[in-house]
């Protein structure tokens, strides 16, 4: 027989080297595990965290100011006749070119002045360059005036090659339109100020000597055989501008002249009708005292930048009122220094533009956005030319007979908390708007950056959603967990449970391709709905009611639900089949075109009705489920106590449990929000996902997710796009999260009040 | 009257009442839509009749149509007179029929709607065809004569049983062309891509000598004969494949030719009978499971999108279970329960409670672009730029759905470890095991339903998100299954199809939607019917496991 034996154990000794062994090896195990656990533990939570952080290093520089750093510097000991008339860099800013008075276009290098290539313009005999300007559509091409009241047109152009595998650029020179100067201004004055506008059938020529403003168009014919274009010129009478003329701009739509003279005044010329140019308007483009001192387009041409004596730069564009009258308007301003503005240089491929002044003052600035990036006192003399690369990735001062190369580090301008959230004036928009608008065909297209429609189409769809699924939800979990015979509860639980787990691609599907033509051949049955089926429940509630009780306690307590199934489908049926009866009678036969005909209420197949319904559908289980288990955890006694003191199920309900259950109930209601805040197929699928900001039931909405969904896989790494899609996901999960976690707080403390209870 | 409907409405009766609709109004609508999507889906397979019938719209000329009504809708009669007809007067209604009329390269179009009461003359003829095609859809209409090259071989009634015969052997010919096309050729081209990175890799290594590159051209020449020789077997096929054409007329009197190598299927439904109806109905629902879609994804089978679901959630399953569980046994059984842990643990569950497709952006960019193109740069430089794991693919979509999942399976793991009494544990320590050994052999087996529970839960979730999925890896039509006999057998870094995308692509990104619809209640159902199984799999664990430590907690 087996005896324990307790101090002295035989057979069984502890302290072999074996077993000692075998005992450090357990430990070690131990030891392990809990490491192993730990590092792999800590490791998921770290992983999930990971996405909040990725999500913010993506987002965070879109915020970033403009960063400059210089790269070289070099210089040169010219006089001031020798001053370069205009200079500009080309895509890889290796090369520098440069025109000066004499006709020289030279071609240096950036890092370090050395003339690369150098030609002349064909000047006519003692004739020198007086003023030089580019196209406002393709600043390759520019216009030389010169000191006989001549013209030339000219195209710099480059061409790389890899010989040896090395980049070479080289500069080409061409004429477009010969080398032949061209007459603008008569009685050999020399050109103060050109303006020129290129298009595809017209050139056009503006520019002032002395005093008298002349303008010639070109009519463009091209042969047929040998594609060589040859120009018919048109002179154009102008009419009087008062004042000084000081600088003349073309738009490139080849509609507007834009003339600036005396101090502050600005005359628009309508030119759309060349024969006829006449005087739209004259505007004062400073309030105060204030001088213009340069003005220029920005890309794309259809802003004006004005830059004046106190360091402003304003920008204009034409604005078109209600009565079809053209304006111009002021749009926005920027302050630079407070120093005389010298240059305002548009950049290449964005809406934004560099400023200097003359105490050496630059800055970087992003018109839509209405941003400001740098404000730096790079010299201490005056700038004199500013140019800034094509890829806005370089630039280059001259002050003071030296030149500095600067790298440029800035990649998102277009993006401010304004320009994100707040009402923007676009180009061509006659009020400031809302508006989404992330691509375009075109190079000089403003992006139009909102996320406020989108929010707003998200808040859209989330609201009907709620508005189906709250009452049914709540009302379900309220009979459910109170009412219902527990069977009868255990089959239907798990039934509506199961609507959770429906893929949101099948909704979506069902929505879009069944529900929405459905709802559109039948809006007024719909509606009927709304009526007939609450009314037959409360008609055979009633008579059920009513009925003598042998029949009535033939069903048990708690099934009245199961009774109900018939009399909904039914009710639904005569609702449906009512349709055409009530577009006959109501709506003279179609409710739909009734609406958009006779209310002015737009209507699209895909509305938020249909996202509403099929959202709600998604959403209704979860509020259910988490509603139903917070009513049903309610203490059973307080309502045994509710009851025993006379009052009805009903009272007992409302007064005790559903006080006690409240914020459970609301949990419910914000996490089934949550739901249908972030919920992207089934809007992607049953919307016309148009960006649009009206709460019309009728109409679409475009969602923050559905939004990341269909542009996200055309977006390029890296650009201010692809960080806002980043935004709008950032924004979906702090949303979710924030109201998540409030929720799951709710319901924390209650499960500790029901406890005490 | 009015004071007994004062009494009811005192008692708050009708308020339980509304109540109890409101959950009459979710059982019909769970019920309704499962339903709508069974029948939808099901009924897709079934062979219809085929009616013919005169069409004599008022003011119109009288014409002849043919083909199966596969939808019907009344419309008030005003819109119908907007849209051109002649309504008779006093009509407020009328019922319309969606006919499949098939025949698009004749007509241009599958569908044409139909004003049921203009129909006259209806019949059913007994001879009339229906050809499944590999383009323009299906046909309708009376088979003339059987042609081999070009001569006539049969005409009238033996026709029938002759293109039968014919039609079985281009059917086994076009399983030899489809063996050889997909498998053997694919096989080679695979191998030839192998050498090309081969030789890339050398180059870029410098260690491409030239008894290495000989080496490779050798290889090179072997298989590039191989193609050869196939490419010739398959021109031999292609011609014994093109032999045989039909000549058809539609029921206006179209006649058309109609080589053998494009039809798939031939029936005549109005002559079949129940049996053959329910056969034809299983190898159509077998098609639909097992082959690969044709015609831009709206006719044909679903079985890559199926493939492609299935491999994509079991490498979704290798890779959440063991981080799920281990970051629930942290939480529950090592970590300090302070108010750290439950911060954490708040945390976690709301996650689950994020949009998916806020880790689909995540894992675009994270595992793809910043991940993905590291990978890139290292271990398969020889491939830039194409990416190879730099691009959504496989691999992606499973870690981003396995993240996606975590907080599904910590949560129900967590759970599944609270219910375990600690008296189980405290007894297991008592005994002089240690912590790790009571988690090993105590804690974790009573835990691994609840494990089950929360992967089954996943699994069906996974299956069904389709929004992260777009980005980072599902394709409409990929060219290939993600395993193949080509090595290196599981290709992580492909693209690959799946079902829920199916649905969205089929229903909203196909030229065809008509067409294309039952196709999609049909895969639909396939993904219902998936998940449902699964969810009510993991209930039925749940409860198990609830019963079975019921014991234990009393």
């Amino acid at each position: 027989m087996y005896q324990p034996i307790i101090e002295d154990s035989p057979g069984v000794d502890y302290n072999t080297p074996a077993h000692k062994r075998h005992q450090s090896l357990r430990f070690l195990k131990d030891y392990l595990t809990r490491w192993g656990v730990a590092v792999g533990g800590l490791g998921v939570i770290a992983a999930i965290l990971l996405i909040f952080i990725y999500l913010l290093y993506e987002v965070a520089p879109l915020f970033k100011s403009a960063e400059i750093e210089k790269n070289s510097v070099w210089t040169q000991t010219i006089t001031q006749e020798q001053l370069p008339l205009y200079q500009s860099m080309e895509e890889q800013a290796e090369l520098a070119f440069s025109i000066t008075a004499d006709g020289a276009l030279t071609f240096s290098s950036t890092k370090t002045g050395e003339q690369k290539y150098r030609y002349s313009l064909p000047l006519p005999a003692g004739s020198s360059v007086t003023t030089i300007t580019s196209d406002p559509s393709d600043g390759n091409l520019l216009a030389a005036g010169l000191s006989n009241g001549q013209v030339i047109i000219f195209k710099h152009a480059y061409r790389i090659t890899w010989p040896d595998d090395k980049r070479l650029i080289t500069p080409k020179v061409t004429y477009p339109y010969g080398e032949e100067a061209i007459d603008l201004i008569g009685d050999n004055q020399p050109v103060s100020r050109l303006g020129i506008s290129d298009s595809e059938d017209q050139l056009l020529l503006s520019g002032f000597g002395d005093k008298r403003l002349y303008m010639t168009a070109f009519t463009k014919e091209e042969d047929f055989l040998t594609e060589e274009v040859t120009l018919a010129e048109e002179n154009v009478t102008l009419p009087e501008v008062d004042g000084r003329i000081r600088d003349v701009l073309i738009a490139p739509d080849q509609h507007w002249l834009y003339v600036q003279s005396g101090s502050d005044s600005l005359t628009l010329i309508d030119i759309r009708n060349i024969n006829q140019p006449h005087i739209i308007s004259e505007t004062d483009l400073t309030t105060s005292s204030a001088k213009v001192t340069t003005m220029t387009f920005l890309l794309g041409g259809a802003s004006l930048l004005i830059g004046d004596n106190t360091g402003i730069v304003s920008q204009w564009f034409m604005v078109r009122d209600e009565n079809n009258q053209w304006s111009l308007q002021k749009v926005r301003e920027f302050e630079l220094a407070g120093e005389p503005i010298t240059q305002i240089v548009p950049e290449h491929r964005r809406k934004g533009f560099l400023a200097a002044d003359d105490k050496g003052n630059v800055g970087i600035f992003y018109t839509t956005a209405n941003r400001t990036l740098l404000t730096e006192k790079l010299s201490d003399g005056p700038i004199e030319q500013l140019v800034i690369s094509p890829r806005s990735n370089y630039m280059l001062v001259s002050s003071n007979g030296s030149t500095e190369f600067w790298n440029v580090d800035n990649e998102h301008p277009e993006v401010s908390l304004s320009a994100l959230w707040g009402e923007v004036w676009y180009e061509g928009y006659e009020k400031p708007e809302y508006i989404w608008q992330s691509s375009a065909s075109n190079n000089d297209f403003e992006p139009k950056l909102s996320l406020t429609p989108l929010a707003f189409g998200t808040l859209k769809a989330a609201f009907y959603a709620m508005l189906l699924a709250t009452p049914l939800a709540i009302a379900g979990a309220i009979y459910t967990a109170y009412f219902m015979a527990p069977a009868m509860r255990r089959k239907v639980k798990p039934v509506i449970e199961l609507m959770e787990a429906l893929p949101t691609v099948i909704l979506g599907f069902l929505a879009g391709l069944w529900l929405a033509p459905l709802i559109e051949n039948s809006l007024a049955g719909i509606f009927a709905l709304l009526m007939i089926v609450p009314i037959g429940i409360l008609l055979f509630a009633f008579t059920w009611d009513s009925l003598p009780s042998r029949i009535r306690h033939a069903i048990p307590d708690g099934w009245q639900a199961a009774l109900l199934i018939p009399v909904v489908l039914i009710s639904g049926a005569i609702a449906m089949s009512l349709n055409g009866t009530i577009e006959a009678t109501f709506f003279n036969g179609d409710l739909r075109t009734w609406l958009t005909s006779e209310m002015g209420i737009p209507y699209d197949q895909r509305n938020a009705l249909v996202v509403g319904l099929a959202m709600g559908f998604a959403v209704i289980p979860t509020i259910f489920s988490i509603a139903e288990d917070a009513i049903f955890s309610v203490p059973k006694h307080l309502s045994y106590g509710s009851l025993a003191l006379g009052a009805t199920p009903w009272q007992t309900l409302m007064r005790v449990v559903l006080l006690t259950a409240s914020p459970g109930i609301f949990s419910a209601v914000m996490i089934g929000m949550g739901r249908a805040v972030g919920e992207t197929m089934i809007v992607l699928m049953a919307t016309g996902n148009t960006p649009i900001m009206d709460a019309n039931i009728f109409e679409g909405m475009r969602t923050l997710a559905a939004n990341i969904a269909v542009e996200m896989p055309e977006s390029e790494v890296g650009s201010s796009h692809y960080r806002i899609l980043f935004l709008a996901a950032l924004v979906l999960f702090l949303f979710t999260f924030v109201v998540n976690t409030a929720a799951e707080m709710v319901r924390h403390r209650l499960r500790k009040k029901y406890s005490s209870l | 009257m009015s004071k007994k409907i004062s009494n009811w409405y005192n008692t708050g009766s009708p308020w339980v009442w509304l109540n109890a609709g409101a959950v009459a109004i979710s059982v019909i609508l769970v019920i309704g839509l499962l339903g709508l999507i069974a029948i939808r889906g099901l009924g897709h397979f079934w062979p219809g009749q085929i009616l013919v019938a005169d069409y004599a719209p008022p003011g119109q000329e009288r014409r002849l149509v043919a083909g199966e009504i596969s939808d019907t809708e009344t419309v008030s009669a005003n819109r119908l007179e907007a849209a051109g007809l002649t309504v008779p007067e006093g009509t407020e209604t009328l019922t319309r029929d969606l006919l499949k009329v098939g025949n698009r390269d004749v007509s241009g179009s599958d569908f044409a709607w139909v004003i049921d009461l203009w129909l006259e003359n209806r019949r059913y003829p007994e001879n009339i065809v229906a050809l499944e095609r590999r383009e323009w859809g299906n046909f309708y209409g009376y088979l003339n004569s059987i042609k081999q090259d070009g001569n006539i071989v049969v005409e009238g009634e033996a026709a029938w049983p002759e293109f039968q015969k014919r039609l079985d052997r281009a059917l086994s010919i076009y399983d030899e062309i489809y063996a050889i096309e997909k498998h053997e050729i694919g096989s080679v081209n695979s191998k030839l891509e192998r050498l090309r990175l081969e030789q890339r890799g050398l180059e870029l290594n410098g260690t491409a000598t030239p008894q290495k590159l000989a080496d490779i051209e050798a290889q090179r020449k072997v298989f590039q004969a191989e193609y050869k020789v196939m490419e010739a077997k398959l021109g031999d096929l292609y011609v014994a494949f093109n032999r045989d054409s039909l000549v058809a007329t539609t029921v206006e009197g179209t006649e058309i030719e109609q080589s053998f190598g494009k039809i798939v299927r031939a029936y005549k439904p109005n002559a079949m009978s129940l049996t053959q109806k329910i056969l034809f109905y299983l190898d159509k629902v077998g098609e639909f499971i097992t082959d690969d879609p044709r015609e831009a994804n709206t006719e044909g089978g679903v079985f890559p999108a199926i493939f492609g679901t299935v491999m994509m959630v079991i490498l979704m399953s290798i890779i959440v279970t063991p981080f799920g569980v281990i970051a629930a046994v942290y939480l529950r059984e090592y970590a300090n329960q302070g108010w750290l842990t439950r911060a954490i643990r708040v945390a976690v569950n709301n996650l689950a409670g994020v949009p998916s497709i806020v880790y689909g952006v995540f894992g675009l960019g994270f595992f793809i672009y910043f991940a993905g193109s590291q990978i890139d740069q290292v271990f398969f430089q020889e491939a830039l730029p194409a990416p190879t794991f730099g691009t959504p693919g496989l691999l992606w979509a499973s870690i981003t759905l396995a993240l996606l999942t975590l907080p599904v399976v910590i949560v129900a793991t967590e759970e599944g470890l609270s219910r375990i009494p600690s008296s189980v544990r405290e007894g297991s320590l008592a005994l002089g095991a240690t912590k790790a050994e009571t988690l090993w052999k105590v804690v974790l087996p009573m835990a691994s339903p609840a494990m089950m529970t929360g992967l089954i839960l996943a699994v069906a979730r996974a299956a069904g998100e389709v929004a992260p999925l777009m980005l980072v890896g599902v394709v409409k039509l990929a060219p290939s299954l993600p395993l193949d006999g080509n090595y290196p057998f599981l290709h992580l870094d492909q693209k690959f199809m799946h079902l829920g995308f199916h649905i969205y692509d089929v229903g909203f990104q196909s030229p065809n939607v008509e067409a294309a619809r039952p196709l999609v209640y049909a895969t639909a159902l396939l993904l219902v019917v998936v998940i449902a199984v699964l969810n009510l799999s993991a209930v039925a664990i749940r409860n198990h496991l609830r019963e079975k430590y019921k014991s234990l907690e009393a």
